[in-house]
């Protein structure tokens, strides 16, 4: 069974159509890169499998682990291993990364009927993944994102995919606003987390954040839809011959 | 100053009277008759056993009080109230005298219970021993009125820390409560006050005496229980030389038709050296979604730091009430003194908080800190009023006052009046204020990473509040931030 079956979705916002008949397929382990030009509905895209509100599907269906995804809340989608990295991750002062973090997982796993985690094993799991993406404990203890740098918003967006183990991170211009030094790191963090169990999908602009994420599929999104799907030497071809061949495409 | 010199020499005039009317028998009935009348003034004083210069101190107050107008400057609104449809007393089945906790009806444990009063509490109402060096709280619980028990009285003893009800006190301790009742907030203070002062009903009376550190923190639960019974709870607190008590004070309220007043004064003094620091959650019951019943919450709370390096620190959680009116003030005396006022004020529904302080810099040399969060959801209008004041000898006076509002959704209002008055040119005020509103993508980055929105909502505004719930004793602060997420429960889509 398929991990993500997106099948002719279409999306308005405020009465205009953005996604019209997207489709889209994710196995479990598989790597997908999502590229398209400035507004191609990538990121509607993400933003309507996590659930954002402001938008209404108005065809087609999202089948997660072969349930209807659009019958459930954001939160319950949480739970089922739906994991969006935000562009701009969110500050949310006066409450501490760490407190956010538990506060979170337990969320998750109560959900799921799990047993809340014990405060050792969940200092000692937080401890080790931020450790591995450089993340100093000062950071825990400051305020979810708050005077962050943008490598650091980043860095914690991928701590809490860690964490969180989700089965699908869906990861929305994870590049954006990082030097190079930042997007490895970031990218690092991203491979480690590569499974068999696992499957991501990648929403980029550029072919550079494929370098240090090398994706099995390439899709390129023209005007509310995929117009072309390829391997990874998709995103090469495209960063050669530029998006314009695909908007009389679509 | 003059009004308080007036109430003082009135005690005094009074007390000349003190034994004419003697303690007069006790009268079956629970209740007084509806409306107020210098008989009901009478009977609520006869109920108590009261000497006459109480008497004496109740009718002047009531006989003020009939050439009084309520106020009207406040941003709140509600349909007048008929203070002759009021109950102003109401006590539970007469009862003997209590010895022990064991002899409490468990049906008002259960009530306690059910009202969500911590474990800790209840284990003090069913006398629990818990090992030594634990930190202990002392409750006086006042149940509709009537003070029905009182804990920890032998061990507060031993430090010489008299915590009883105000009625015991006023026959108990006549000497103490002649010298300060009245001194911090005179009974023509204002309208509320002064009716307060003609029918209070009972409240808890606290001295603490030179140089002692009150053992534990005192604790008091109010209710209100009978309907259309008006609520007058009066608390006096009195930190002697050098000493330092912390008092904490928790309200709840059950679900009623019709809007009940509830008119309480707290008086707090310090002398020379002392700290009194006071800490209220309350949650009286808000109203129907459409506005209708709720408390009225007319409060009148003030502290005078009348001696040296004295200190007053009023920290508020307000959740509850139709209506709050209630602005906890520091009278900074001594020189050196230091007010403190942390406040978080919630409302949601068709709530209206019309809150703040006042700080008053009369000495040298005096500090006042302000910090105040305020949340509006629902329809409901959320107003900081503040004045802060430097008096012409009040050199080197220093305040600094923070502001926040937070709204959630788009159908409330947050409001900030503050009044800044300096007198001398020492004086050095800050003031900074904040409105923000819980945005739609933080909720939605909370809600994605698996809190739902309730939760969500919860978080963000109990991280908005961090630095007020801070200043609250432990334990407390772990229920206030739990009674603010549940007083917040449906405040977004």
């Amino acid at each position: 069974m398929s991990l993500l079956e997106v099948k002719n979705l279409q999306v308005r916002v405020e009465e205009r159509e953005i996604l019209h008949g997207l489709s889209l397929t994710v196995n479990p382990g598989e790597v997908h890169a999502i590229m398209g030009p400035n507004g191609s509905g990538k990121s509607t895209l993400s933003h309507v499998i996590a659930g954002k509100p402001g938008y209404e599907v108005t065809g087609g269906e999202i089948l997660f682990k072969g349930e209807d995804l659009l019958e459930m809340s954001p939160d319950q989608r949480s739970a089922k291993g739906v994991f969006l990295a935000f562009q701009y991750p969110v500050e949310i002062p006066g409450v501490a990364t760490m407190t956010f973090l538990r506060t979170a997982l337990n969320a998750q796993r109560k959900a799921r009927g799990e047993s809340e985690f014990s405060t050792p094993d969940f200092l000692k799991k937080v401890r080790s993944v931020a450790a591995s993406l450089n993340i100093p404990q000062d950071m825990l203890r400051r305020g979810v994102n708050v005077g962050f740098s943008g490598g650091e918003k980043k860095r914690n967006e991928i701590l809490q995919m860690a964490l969180f183990e989700p089965s699908l991170c869906i990861l929305d211009e994870m590049d954006s606003g990082l030097d190079i030094d930042a997007l490895r790191v970031a990218a690092d963090g991203v491979n480690a987390l590569r499974s068999p169990d696992r499957a991501m999908v990648v929403i980029t602009h550029y072919q550079r954040l494929l370098n240090y994420i090398v994706p099995d599929f390439v899709h390129v999104m023209s005007k509310g839809k995929v117009v072309k799907s390829g391997g990874k030497e998709l995103a090469l071809e495209l960063e050669a011959s530029g998006y314009a061949q695909f908007e009389d495409a679509a | 100053m003059a009004a308080v010199q007036e109430t003082v020499d009135r005690v005094r005039r009074i007390d000349v009277d003190q034994y004419r009317y003697g303690f007069e028998t006790l009268i079956e009935s629970d209740k007084a008759p509806k409306g107020l009348s210098e008989d009901t003034v009478r009977f609520i004083s006869a109920k108590k056993n009261e000497p006459a210069w109480m008497l004496e101190w109740r009718l002047e107050a009531y006989r003020r009080w009939l050439t009084m107008t309520e106020p009207k400057w406040a941003r709140v609104d509600y349909p007048r109230i008929d203070y002759q449809d009021l109950y102003y007393y109401s006590a539970p089945k007469p009862k003997k005298t209590i010895g022990s906790l064991d002899e409490i009806d468990p049906e008002i444990l259960e009530t306690y219970k059910k009202l969500g009063i911590p474990l800790r509490e209840v284990e003090v109402l069913e006398g629990v021993v818990r090992p030594e060096g634990e930190r202990r709280i002392a409750v006086d619980a006042v149940f509709d009125s009537v003070s029905v028990a009182t804990t920890f009285q032998k061990e507060l003893k031993q430090a010489g820390v008299i915590f009883m009800p105000i009625s015991e006190a006023i026959r108990e301790h006549p000497e103490l409560v002649k010298k300060y009742l009245g001194t911090v907030v005179p009974t023509s203070d204002n309208y509320f006050a002064t009716l307060n002062s003609a029918v209070f009903s009972d409240g808890s009376f606290v001295y603490v005496p030179p140089g002692v550190r009150c053992p534990m923190e005192l604790s008091t639960y109010f209710r209100i229980n009978e309907r259309n019974t008006g609520q007058f709870e009066r608390t006096l607190i009195i930190a002697d030389k050098g000493a330092y008590v912390s008092y904490l004070e928790g309200c709840t309220a059950p679900q009623r038709d019709e809007n009940q007043l509830h008119a309480a004064v707290v008086e707090l003094i310090t002398h020379d050296d002392a700290e009194i620091k006071y800490s209220t959650v309350q949650n009286w019951y808000p109203g129907y979604s459409e506005g209708k019943g709720g408390i009225y919450n007319f409060v009148t709370k003030r502290g005078d730091c009348r001696g040296n390096n004295s200190k007053i620190s009023w920290t508020q959680v307000e959740t509850g009430s139709a209506i709050t009116w209630k602005y906890p003030s520091c009278i900074l005396r001594g020189d050196n003194s230091r007010g403190e006022f942390y406040s978080i004020a919630i409302s949601n529904g068709h709530q209206q908080v019309d809150s703040g302080t006042k700080m008053i810099h009369l000495g040298k040399n005096t500090t006042s800190r302000i910090i105040s969060k305020g949340i509006a959801a629902g329809v409901s209008q959320n107003t900081y009023r503040g004045l802060v004041t430097a008096h012409r000898k009040a050199t080197g006076a220093r305040n600094f006052t923070a502001c926040d509002s937070l709204l959630i959704g788009d159908k409330c209002g947050a409001h900030t009046v503050p009044y800044i008055e300096a007198k001398n040119s020492s004086a050095l005020f800050e003031h900074e204020a904040t409105t923000s509103k819980i945005s739609e993508d933080v909720l939605f980055y909370c809600v994605q990473r698996g809190l739902s929105q309730e939760e969500a909502v919860g978080l963000v505004v109990n991280g908005f509040v961090k630095d007020v719930l801070q200043q609250l004793p432990m334990e407390f602060a772990v229920e206030a931030q739990k009674l603010i997420s549940i007083s917040l429960e449906g405040s977004v889509g």
